[in-house]
């Protein structure tokens, strides 16, 4: 009996080209959130199916493929992705961000810069900036319409008032081109300044919420903040315990049930690559 | 008082498919005063309002609005964003429910703030200061900023929300039965407090209401409405101590000392 066989990257054309549509309008219209017709794909919502549908309708058969999943190359969902288009698809996957062409990623932007060419593929959960403070999606497409983002600025007030700073961590409100306000998905805000500028295209893809938006490459993005409490993001006064790297997003691993615990390299590529490098000069 | 009225409202007509809402509604409120629009429930006064803050769409007629510039401006031919930005600068809603005029999910001072953040207040400090200085002209504790609506009496939210929309000095104020659901005393105070603000700040008003008292105390003029026309108006004083209307007449006798 013949394997079943799917068309190239698992969507079928008309869809990856209704994909496609939406993704060029987003890209015409920076942080702008794009409606689109999600399928129903062979995972479950939250787990990616946004990034998934998103990397199939912009991969092509010479791409090389990384997945990362909060910085890891080597955890569930960034394997069963990679294996997924490794199968559906036929592509070269890799773990080495320099050598990936498709990035898709959950919760992180890799450490090592990215260059002119790379799509960096964000996997989206809610991507309605406004969805908490205003529940109406009616009210809060009007508000994008209208450029009404008073209401953003409450929220940053209320955590310094409640914590006596910008208390929001993750998935920090971000001003698009000077238009748009979008929620970067849940990248810590230590990753927000790599989207500015950035020479790579920033895909983001929420599957469940049937939305697209884009950063096309080199457009400012700018985190919302306040003139006497400006935006910054996270310090750490440890450097990695495993590579010694310092400026780069760091995970506390708990070690054992008395207390121990270490500061490690959240994105894993970068760690290796640096141990790697200093095990070859000694 | 100056030269032109801040709104001129001509033949304003709305109606619910067949059923009637409000019509030849035709008025001038001028710069400074406070105009009642008093009747039973379902007369319209409340679709008048609304109709007048633009929160609904009348079907015909003109509302020319003042400007700020100077220059005149029909309501219902504005573009959206034009209304919206009026709405949270020049103009105030207070609703009769305090939870559908105040974000009750957020702190005393981010609702008193919120207007300022949204035509572009960027600085922390400046928008707290601004907040407690009204929190504290509306007779709330300075140590209640932090504190949501939902921790707040029925009179302090009612005052709370009076403060939210006066913070940028709007110079129209529409109000939808204020005082409703406040005991006596409260109610008391609150007039009390909404006189002297009116007062301070030179505001006009137009103040639905169903309770005479609270249009003698407030307001210069009345307009008094049964299904959906205004039947009666004139000075306060005069509707009340002489009304000309039948209807008018049974209104006022039916409360025990006006």
């Amino acid at each position: 009996m013949n394997a079943v066989t799917y068309n190239f990257a698992y969507l079928d054309e008309q869809t990856k080209r209704m994909i496609r549509r939406a993704i060029l309008k987003a890209i015409a219209i920076p942080g702008y959130q794009v409606p689109f017709a999600a399928r129903e794909m062979p995972m479950p919502y939250g787990w990616g199916t946004g990034g998934v549908q998103v990397t199939a309708a912009v991969i092509g058969p010479k791409d090389v493929l990384k997945v990362i999943d909060q910085g890891t190359d080597d955890t569930t969902n960034a394997v069963s992705i990679r294996a997924f288009f490794r199968k559906v698809a036929g592509v070269a996957t890799t773990t080495h961000t320099a050598e990936a062409t498709v990035i898709q990623t959950r919760h992180r932007i890799p450490e090592h810069p990215l260059k002119e060419g790379q799509i960096l593929v964000y996997q989206v959960p809610i991507p309605e900036p406004l969805r908490f403070l205003e529940p109406r999606e009616t009210e809060t497409r009007v508000m994008h319409g209208l450029e009404d983002y008073g209401l953003m600025h409450v929220k940053l007030y209320e955590d310094i008032a409640h914590h006596g700073r910008i208390a929001t961590a993750y998935a920090y409100p971000v001003k698009i081109a000077g238009r748009y306000v979008m929620d970067p998905s849940p990248i810590p805000k230590f990753d927000n300044p790599k989207m500015t500028m950035s020479p790579a295209l920033q895909l983001f893809g929420a599957g469940r919420e049937k939305r697209i938006y884009a950063v096309p490459p080199y457009t400012d993005v700018k985190s919302l903040d306040f003139e006497d409490h400006p935006f910054e993001v996270q310090t750490f006064s440890e450097p990695c315990a495993l590579c010694g790297a310092r400026n780069v997003y760091l995970d506390e691993v708990v070690l054992d049930d008395r207390g121990g615990r270490m500061f490690v390299c959240s994105d894993t590529d970068n760690c290796e690559s640096r141990r790697d490098e200093t095990g070859a000069q000694s | 008082m100056t030269e032109a009225p801040i709104l001129e409202v001509r033949d304003l007509a709305k109606h619910y498919g067949a059923r009637l809402g409000c019509t030849d509604i035709s008025f001038d409120l001028w710069p400074g005063e406070v105009l009642a629009v008093v009747g039973e429930s379902g007369s319209g006064k409340t679709t008048l309002l609304n109709c007048l803050s633009t929160r609904l769409t009348a079907d015909s007629g003109s509302v020319v609005y003042a400007m700020r510039d100077g220059s005149r401006r029909d309501l219902t031919t504005m573009m959206e964003a034009e209304r919206r930005f009026l709405m949270r600068t020049d103009w105030g809603f207070v609703h009769q429910n305090p939870a559908d005029g105040l974000r009750m999910g957020v702190s005393a001072g981010a609702n008193v703030g919120e207007r300022l953040m949204a035509i572009g207040d960027r600085h922390y400090g400046r928008i707290r200061d601004t907040a407690l200085d009204w929190l504290s002209r509306v007779e709330i504790a300075a140590d209640r900023i932090d504190d949501g609506p939902r921790a707040f009496s029925g009179g302090m939210r009612q005052r709370l929300q009076i403060a939210r929309n006066l913070v940028t000095a709007p110079r129209l104020v529409f109000m939808d039965e204020p005082t409703g659901g406040l005991d006596v005393s409260v109610q008391a105070r609150l007039l009390d407090l909404m006189r002297s603000l009116v007062r301070d700040l030179g505001l006009s008003v137009i103040i639905v209401t169903h309770d005479l008292a609270v249009a003698r105390l407030l307001s210069h003029r009345m307009m008094v409405m049964k299904d959906g026309r205004v039947i009666e108006e004139g000075l306060t004083d005069r509707v009340l101590d002489d009304p000309r209307e039948p209807y008018t007449q049974l209104l006022v006798s039916s409360i025990p000392q006006a």
